[in-house]
């Protein structure tokens, strides 16, 4: 426990973590619907105002984890409450908070039974999504990554579409299957570290034999990869997406998949890095797996929230690629592309929903040839589109380009082979965009549709907004990241070194 | 006055014995008085829980440890009397003895967590057994199936049978040691702990124990009892009787069990794998509510084995937290089911359907149960299972642990039907079910103290752990 740094100041992040919470209590005492709306919109925007000022006080020079706060939670096990931010988790942070007031404004309209409740579950979630984030014990982690399934469950399970139960139950039992040998994982952890919970403790320990960081590689790999999900995990993915109401989707796709990618930077690069690099040629090759089949998968969909889930499943491809490279770019890439899905594949969704709430259909064939009566739709739509598949001046070519000038230096065979996923992507929106946008002959009649209303720019434009943002200077955010992805990887190659130098002198 | 609470339930089962003789005219006077009772003990066991005590010529002990078990005790009774208050599918004419019984069953269970001497424990468990026996086939006869009459005759036998084997294991004790007294067996029993006759006093002295608790291979009762058994019988069977269960299988596994004893851990080994997989494979599949619980209630008391093996003081504690922990989540899914039907039939998990719409409030309280029974976090459910994982690892029972983290994902499922009849499954015509509001006072207060228990355990757990070190240091 030696790096803490403790911030004196007023606790903001735990100001962040429990303020939607405070939100739901005051719902569940005060149950209006009108009032729950209005409230729900004014915490989650207070969050995500107040979570502006991290940026203030963000030292983007420095690696160490900042904004920390500890307290004892349970003291005869060494388990505490202590949370803090370092430049892989700041802009997730972020991303989660400004998410959350447009999903509210995106269910405005969309969720027509239990409101309040509804509201609720939304509260809950931010919650415990940033806590995710920020945690820096394991069993405040555990409790938080588990915690967040019962909301989620509800969202989908009494909001969702026609097949609601099927998905609820699989997405449920799906990530709690996967996430129970991780809790086995952390209790052997922290055996090894007298019994210590504090997640930087358990870093680049050198007493953790081979074996050892194998299997608890795998424990954490299975907990991640199916929440990312990677390609033979993915199949809970298209049904919860597709049943999901609007602003579940989005919360999904946005911020859910990315805590998988997140478990794998933050636990299994710094706590298993002998297991991370032995067994990084099969993530690897499974993320060009995942790439390459979610494309494909993607193009033959008829229904518009399916498609864009398997193109989640090739993005996340994308991501996973990128940290197994271990190399600046890769990492830097894979973190921007996080944040780069959540807000691209979160807007497209947010596009399904307002074309869902007026034709009550996501099938392609019901919404082709809207462009005409919904030129506002179709513009945001089109950029939306463009950004999904890389298009330059986006903030997907940013991403995707930095990972594959990682894996370029990684190995050219496996740049080579993601190469066909890019293309896909191009394929697969461009044909999702011509037939909602032209359409053929035989469209249907569209012409009582209306156009986007004032909610809805608001809700789209900042989206759109960091799409070009990041896409033309994409700086401000790669310095927020650089020094901690910096340190993470030089710590990870004078590990590998350190290794084979006690490799050598065994001989 | 230590003994207060246990001299409380004393005069409570004697005017319900004196009640019973006269008929009743006023409906709701009995179980008014019930109530007031159980919160008499209530107010009782929190004047006395600090009180230390020896009485009776050296066989009763009042002790932290006791008291910690006499003040759950206390809080679960008054949940099993306000959810039972109604005595749905209890007959009139019955009543006042009912009471008596369900007293007297919880007195002897209030012994039986104080007694140090091998007669007395074997007098209180019998007091607490035989009434409770006595209340399982008090229950009215709605379809003419005389399934309470099977239940009852069934319990009976094998409690009966049960005790014998305890008795039996008994016997061996005070032939090996030549004392009843456990403070002398445990000064005795070390030198002859690895005698193949003392082994076997043990294990048939735990195997007494592990009926009540439910363990594999001493679980077979729970499912036709439970059926069988009038909704608020079964939530008192459910709950208290394994709070006694587990108190003793402490003191016993403490005094009988030597730390280097492999056969024994490896038998409690093997009975906490087979009462966890048995319990939640069979569970899946149960349509009744109670069966499915009792089955849980198999599985769960497999996870209490998992922390009593591991013989040392943290282990003991946290299968403390983890059984008190499990009668609160119990008796809230009881309470919603003792609500719920409305003429005091068995619940399907079907009549389950709609319940957000027919009743939020009760879907609510089930739902956070439910969650909590399957070890979702921040509940007491989850935390329980976490100390029991983390103190069984310590002891490097990897494999043991790994087979309960799977049991978790395993019984996940047959929970979340449950959670997903009541708020996502159309009502169906089902009518709307009634909550007054003590019920749903009580309710609330559990679902209370199951978030409390879950994010803030350091209070119960260190209060358990105050009360093992009463044990330990015997």
């Amino acid at each position: 426990m030696d790096n803490l740094n403790i911030d004196g100041g007023f606790p903001l992040l735990s100001f962040l973590i429990f303020l939607p919470l405070a939100g739901a209590m005051v719902l569940l005492l005060y149950r209006k619907e009108t009032f729950a709306r209005f409230w729900t919109l004014f915490i989650t925007s207070v969050t995500a105002l107040c979570s502006l000022r991290i940026l203030s006080r963000f030292n983007t020079g420095s690696s160490e984890y900042q904004l920390m706060e500890q307290h004892a939670w349970i003291p005869s096990l060494k388990i505490q409450y202590v949370i803090g931010i370092d430049g892989i988790s700041v802009l997730l942070v972020m991303l989660t908070t400004i998410i959350m007031p447009l999903c509210v404004l995106a269910s405005w309209r969309y969720i027509k039974t239990r409101i309040t409740a509804f509201m609720v579950c939304l509260l809950v979630m931010e919650t415990s999504m940033l806590g995710v984030f920020m945690a820096l014990d394991f069993v405040l982690f555990y409790v938080l990554w588990e915690f967040m399934l019962i909301p989620m469950y509800m969202l989908i399970a009494i909001w969702g579409g026609p097949r609601k139960v099927y998905a609820s139950i699989k997405f449920f039992l799906y990530t709690l299957a996967g996430s129970v040998l991780l809790l086995v994982a952390i209790i052997a952890l922290s055996l090894k570290n007298n019994g210590s919970f504090y997640i930087p403790d358990m870093m680049w320990n050198a007493s953790y034999g081979d074996t050892f960081q194998i299997l608890v590689f795998l424990a954490f790999a299975l907990a991640f990869a199916i929440k990312v999900p990677m390609f033979p995990f993915h199949t809970w993915l298209p049904a919860a997406h597709v049943e999901a109401p609007t602003a579940g989707s989005v919360i999904l796709a946005s911020v859910l998949l990315k805590m998988g990618t997140y478990g794998f930077l933050r636990f299994c690069l710094p706590i298993t890095p002998y297991a991370a690099s032995f067994l990084a040629p099969y993530l690897l090759w499974l993320s060009i797996a995942g790439i390459i089949y979610g494309g494909f998968t993607a193009l033959a969909q008829h229904d518009m929230k399916k498609l864009i889930a398997y193109s989640s499943v090739g993005h996340m491809g994308f991501v996973t690629l990128g940290i197994f490279v271990f190399n600046v770019h890769g990492v830097e890439g894979a973190i921007l592309q996080m944040i780069n899905h959540g807000v691209t594949t979160g807007a497209l969704f947010l596009c399904v929903g307002m074309i869902y709430e007026r034709t009550h259909s996501r099938e392609l064939r019901s919404a082709t040839g809207l462009g005409k009566y919904m030129p506002w739709y179709a513009t945001f739509l089109t950029f939306f589109a463009l950004s999904s598949f890389g298009f330059p001046g986006t903030n997907s070519f940013i991403g995707e380009f930095l990972i594959i000038a990682g894996a370029f230096d990684h190995s050219i065979a496996l740049a080579l082979a993601c190469i066909p996923g890019a293309v896909l992507a191009a394929a697969y929106m461009l044909r999702m965009l011509q037939k909602i946008v032209w359409g053929g002959t035989d469209n249907p009649d569209q012409s009582h549709l209306n156009d986007l209303g004032l909610r809805e720019i608001v809700t789209l434009t900042p989206f759109l907004i960091f799409v070009f943002w990041i896409g033309l200077g994409p700086q401000p955010f790669l310095d927020l990241i650089h020094t901690s992805v910096g340190d993470l990887l030089t710590q990870f190659n004078s590990w590998e070194q350190q290794q084979h130098v006690a490799q050598l002198l065994l001989r | 006055m230590a003994i207060l609470p246990e001299l409380i339930l004393l005069i409570a089962a004697v005017a319900f014995f004196v009640l019973s003789i006269f008929p009743q005219k006023e409906k709701d006077a009995l179980s008014s008085t019930a109530i007031f009772f159980g919160c008499a003990t209530v107010v009782a066991s929190l004047v006395n829980h600090n009180s230390q005590a020896v009485l009776f010529a050296g066989s009763y002990m009042v002790d932290g440890f006791s008291q910690f078990f006499k003040l759950v005790m206390s809080f679960g009774l008054v949940a099993v009397l306000v959810m039972g208050r109604r005595m749905k599918d209890i007959e009139e004419s019955v009543r006042p003895e009912y009471y008596m019984f369900l007293f007297l069953s919880t007195l002897g269970l209030m012994m039986l967590v104080s007694s140090i001497e091998l007669i007395a424990i074997f007098v209180a468990l019998e007091l607490s057994s035989f009434a409770l026996y006595l209340l399982v086939p008090m229950r009215n006869d709605q379809n003419g199936l005389r399934a309470q009459m099977e239940a009852g005759i069934k319990y009976i036998l094998f409690g009966v049978v049960a005790t014998g084997f305890m008795l039996y294991g008994m016997s061996y004790i005070f032939g090996l040691t030549g004392t009843t007294y456990l403070k002398e067996i445990a000064v005795i029993y070390p030198q002859v702990s690895s005698q193949p006759a003392a082994i076997f006093a043990t294990l048939m002295v735990l195997a007494g124990f592990m009926f009540k608790l439910a363990v594999a291979p001493m679980h077979f009762w729970v499912p036709d009892i439970y059926e069988g058994a009038s909704n608020e019988t079964t939530g008192f069977i459910a709950t208290l009787p394994k709070l006694g269960a587990v108190a003793l299988l402490i003191r016993l596994i403490n005094l009988l069990v030597p730390a280097g004893e492999t056969f024994l851990i490896d038998f409690m080994v093997v009975a906490a794998v087979c009462s966890m997989f048995y319990g939640n494979l069979c569970a899946l599949v149960q349509k009744d509510i109670k069966r499915m619980l009792g089955f849980s209630g198999i599985a769960h008391a497999g996870f209490v084995m998992v922390a009593l093996l591991t013989l040392d003081v943290v282990g003991y504690s946290n299968a403390i937290f983890y059984i008190t922990g499990y009668v609160f989540m119990n008796l809230a899914c009881f309470l919603v089911i003792n609500t719920v039907s409305q003429k005091g039939e068995n619940l399907m998990v079907d009549d389950l359907k709609g319940l957000y719409k027919r009743q939020p409030v009760l879907a609510f309280i089930m739902m956070l149960s439910f969650f909590a029974l399957a070890g979702i976090p921040p509940f007491t459910g989850f935390i329980g299972k976490f100390f029991i994982l983390a103190s069984a690892l310590a002891k490097d029972h990897l494999y043991l642990v790994i087979m309960a983290a799977i049991n978790t994902a395993i019984a996940i499922y047959y929970y979340l039907s449950v959670v997903k009849a009541a708020y996502t499954d159309a009502s169906e015509e089902r009518p709307m079910v009634e909550l007054d509001g003590l019920t749903k006072f009580v309710g609330l207060a559990l679902v209370l103290v199951i978030v409390f228990m879950g994010v803030f355990p350091a209070v119960v757990l260190d209060m358990a752990n105050a009360a093992v070190s009463s044990v330990a240091s015997m």
